[in-house]
């Protein structure tokens, strides 16, 4: 098969590395071989981020280019934008409709784009766009938005079973902090 | 058994599988996790070190005591290890010595794109550089065999997205050399005869590591079309299979210094056309131009900036992939200070008073960014105290009364310490704050030899700061607390005002250290809140304007009230 590549964006601080941990395991447990990479450091800082998951028969460069994207997964709605040129043109996003204003709005500087989401539809993406946000809040914490939207993405993946991603949960989640995971997947996967 | 592996956690497994015992290291963005990942072995000794330099010394003096031992750096962190860097290659080993120094190709999160490939060159020392985490692990094992075989030390070149990609490995098990017992030789002190008789041997060290690097594991030829011949290392042979696949015929090195001659001269004899693909500068096309190879390199890829395939593509005038595009303008995400982060009262008070500010390398450098825009340059660690010492002195008054050194708990220990000391002695009518939050904080959180713990959290020693700055010789050390406005805004007018120099240290942990507890966020009382904006000056990110009223974002506000401090309608309440 060839490769396949799925970008998880958002804004530093809102747990897309641990996303990303978790797709990973998931996609080497299905015997692919798999790169995950990933930007440390300076725009960990509240700037817009990116990890790229590449997964198949042979996997070479660990970055994920322009109209490249199988799947983006978006924790904030103006990255979902941002990255939409990284997108295939019959590719998918599954975006957060969460909005946090970066510094340039917070300032007046800039505006916040509006109906993004119809944007990004008329330009011939598909999008699966939902309240994320409420959907981890429902499920005991804000900070489960990441967990939720892999309970969205594993929809797509019909040929992975519940228990391996039940079992990635497990190994890459906190024992405290399990049930409370368990409960934002399935909330996602049922959004 | 297979694993997806961080590049960084992949050294750090081959430093453990090679038996090295010592690991000593300075953080830095993207080296840091070889020696955080290290430490979670019991059995091998890791610290943080003051800096690179210190790191390199300890390493090595580990290495003189018998163990494998390592070190990891960034970039240039690798320029202030250079001084022990290049004796070292003569003075010779005990025991292997690894030096891991990490490339920003793009600087994510640095000041300059350094080639620190030159450095094998001038250093005269071995440099393996590998493509994914598996070599990670396999090239940092063989590093020690290579290193103690010709008494060299021998660096491990990564770059961002070797480092900070997870690939698959398959671990093994850790394998400790017996310690070698220390034996004193007079050869060994590096004066005269001894260091002529070492550089005679480090340059027939590099004639017998060229002869290996001819016939080697590290460097591989994948034979395919032969019309296209690519000579490639590092993630850039990621690129290159990924855009040509079978269709190019490709040289594959994973030993970047020396570089073999007979390998590559036999390779471009066995295709039409060669091209090197390779980051930042020309340094295998240089080679090869040296062996009178026609190549082309730079004239086809940029020296500036990452590669990716597309890059790749559009460089050899492929097509790249169709791309969906919306016409809204995306307004930039930069990075910026946390909500309640202790820099920013400061810095919103230099901004007030109009101050020339010399910064230095840490998350305080977003300072710099708007609405505080409260820097004016910076270089790198240390040189907010040096330089702002030599501002001073040509502008006289004009400087002393309104310009800072400012300089972060961290940076402050790795290389500020001189600079204050230079401020001291020559009696510069300078002021520095030391910004000390109790980590460092850019690199994610490491200690440091102010927080008084050491890189596995437990007790350690720990630095006094007035103390140190009394004893350099400073009779004013101010400390001031970031969250009042008040305070900071007199304090610092005060030790401009003074006619000597000056240490204000700001003391404030981290609010994102774990297990701070914060105050609950606080509430706008839309009532009195005319919407005037003066909270926002300062440029909190939980800070917004909605329909002419100020909103303070729950999930990130944690109570600091420094805006509360801008609002003279008392709008803002804990």
């Amino acid at each position: 098969m060839d490769t396949k590549n799925i970008m998880i964006v958002g804004v530093g601080g809102q747990g897309t590395l641990l996303a990303s941990k978790m797709l990973g395991y998931v996609l080497l447990g299905q015997g692919y071989d798999v790169k995950v990479s990933e930007v440390h450091g300076m725009s960990q800082r509240g700037g817009s981020v990116v990890t790229y998951v590449r997964y198949g028969k042979k996997v070479y460069s660990p970055v994920i280019d322009k109209g490249e994207a199988d799947i983006i997964i978006s924790f904030e709605k103006l990255e979902a934008a941002r990255w939409l040129e990284y997108l295939k043109t019959d590719g998918l996003i599954i975006t957060n409709t969460q909005e946090v204003e970066p510094m340039p709005v917070i300032t007046g500087a800039a505006e916040y784009p509006q109906q993004l989401i119809e944007k990004m539809q008329a330009a011939g993406a598909k999008v699966d766009a939902k309240d994320f946000l409420s959907i981890a809040q429902s499920a005991g914490s804000a900070k489960a938005v990441n967990i939720a939207l892999m309970g969205r993405l594993s929809t797509y993946f019909p040929e992975i079973s519940d228990e391996q991603w039940q079992e990635a949960i497990e190994k890459i989640v906190p024992p405290k902090f399990l049930e409370l995971n368990r409960t934002a997947f399935e909330a996602g996967r049922n959004a | 058994m297979k694993e997806l592996m961080l590049g960084n956690k992949a050294v750090a497994r081959g430093l453990y599988e090679a038996g090295c015992m010592v690991v000593s290291s300075y953080p830095g963005t993207p080296s840091t996790e070889i020696t955080e990942e290290a430490a979670k072995y019991d059995e091998v000794y890791c610290e943080w070190a003051p800096n690179e330099k210190v790191a390199l010394e300890v390493a090595h003096g580990a290495t003189v005591g018998g163990r494998r031992s390592a070190c990891a750096m960034k970039h240039v962190g690798l320029n202030v290890a250079a001084d022990p860097l290049f004796t070292i290659s003569y003075q010779g080993l005990n025991a292997g010595l690894v030096i891991c120094v990490a490339d920003d190709p793009g600087m994510h999160s640095s000041q300059n794109e350094q080639d620190s490939r030159h450095y094998a060159k001038a250093a005269k020392i071995p440099m393996l550089e590998p493509s994914d985490s598996q070599e990670a692990l396999t090239f940092t094992k063989k590093a020690f065999e290579m290193s103690e075989k010709y008494n060299t030390p021998v660096l491990i070149k990564m770059c961002t997205r070797v480092s900070h990609s997870q690939s698959v490995v398959e671990p093994g098990e850790r394998v400790v050399p017996e310690q070698v017992p220390y034996v004193k030789d007079p050869a060994k002190v590096m004066m005269t005869l001894n260091s002529r008789n070492a550089h005679v041997r480090v340059e027939q060290r590099t004639k017998d590591l060229t002869a290996l690097a001819e016939d080697c594991d590290f460097n591989r030829v994948e034979m395919g079309d032969i019309k296209l011949g690519i000579i490639t290392s590092s993630t850039s042979y990621q690129y290159a299979r990924e855009v040509f696949g079978e269709k190019a015929s490709i040289l594959k090195l994973g030993m970047i210094y020396p570089l073999p001659e007979k390998l590559i001269l036999d390779f471009a004899s066995r295709v039409d056309e060669v091209i090197v693909l390779e980051e930042l500068d020309p340094f295998i096309e240089e080679h090869c131009r040296q062996l009178g190879i026609k190549v082309r390199g730079k004239d086809l890829f940029p020296i500036c900036g990452e590669f990716s395939q597309n890059l790749v593509r559009e460089c050899m005038g492929m097509d790249t992939a169709p791309v969906l595009h919306i016409d809204d303008n995306i307004p930039p995400r930069p990075p910026v200070m946390c909500a309640g982060c202790p820099h920013r009262g400061i810095f919103y008070t230099l901004k007030k008073n109009n101050c020339m500010v010399y910064g230095d390398i840490g998350c305080y450098t977003l300072g710099a960014v708007a609405p505080l825009n409260a820097m004016d340059l910076n270089v790198c660690m240390g040189a907010s105290c040096s330089g702002l010492h030599g501002f001073n002195k040509v502008m006289g008054e004009q400087g002393e009364k309104h310009s800072v050194g400012v300089i972060g708990d961290s940076t402050f220990i790795h290389s500020g310490i001189t600079g204050i000391t230079d401020i001291a002695y020559n009696m510069s009518n300078s002021t520095v704050i030391i910004l000390d939050n109790s980590i460092t904080g850019m690199t994610g959180h490491q200690q440091n030899p102010t927080t008084g713990k050491n890189l596995r959290g437990e007790p350690a020693g720990k630095v006094d700061l007035e103390a140190l700055c009394r004893a350099i010789g400073f009779e004013r050390v101010r400390v001031v607390d970031p969250y009042n406005l008040a305070e900071v805004d007199a304090v610092l007018k005060e030790e401009l005002a003074a006619d000597e120099p000056s240490i204000i240290i700001s003391r404030r942990p981290c609010v994102m250290i774990k297990g701070t507890v914060h105050k609950p966020p606080l509430k706008v009382d839309t009532d009195k809140c005319i919407g005037c904006k003066a909270c926002m000056r300062i440029g909190c990110p939980a800070i917004s304007v909605t329909d002419g009223k100020a909103k303070i974002d729950p999930t990130l506000c944690v109570g600091c009230e420094v805006c509360t401090q801008m609002c003279k309608f008392d709008a803002l309440k804990a």
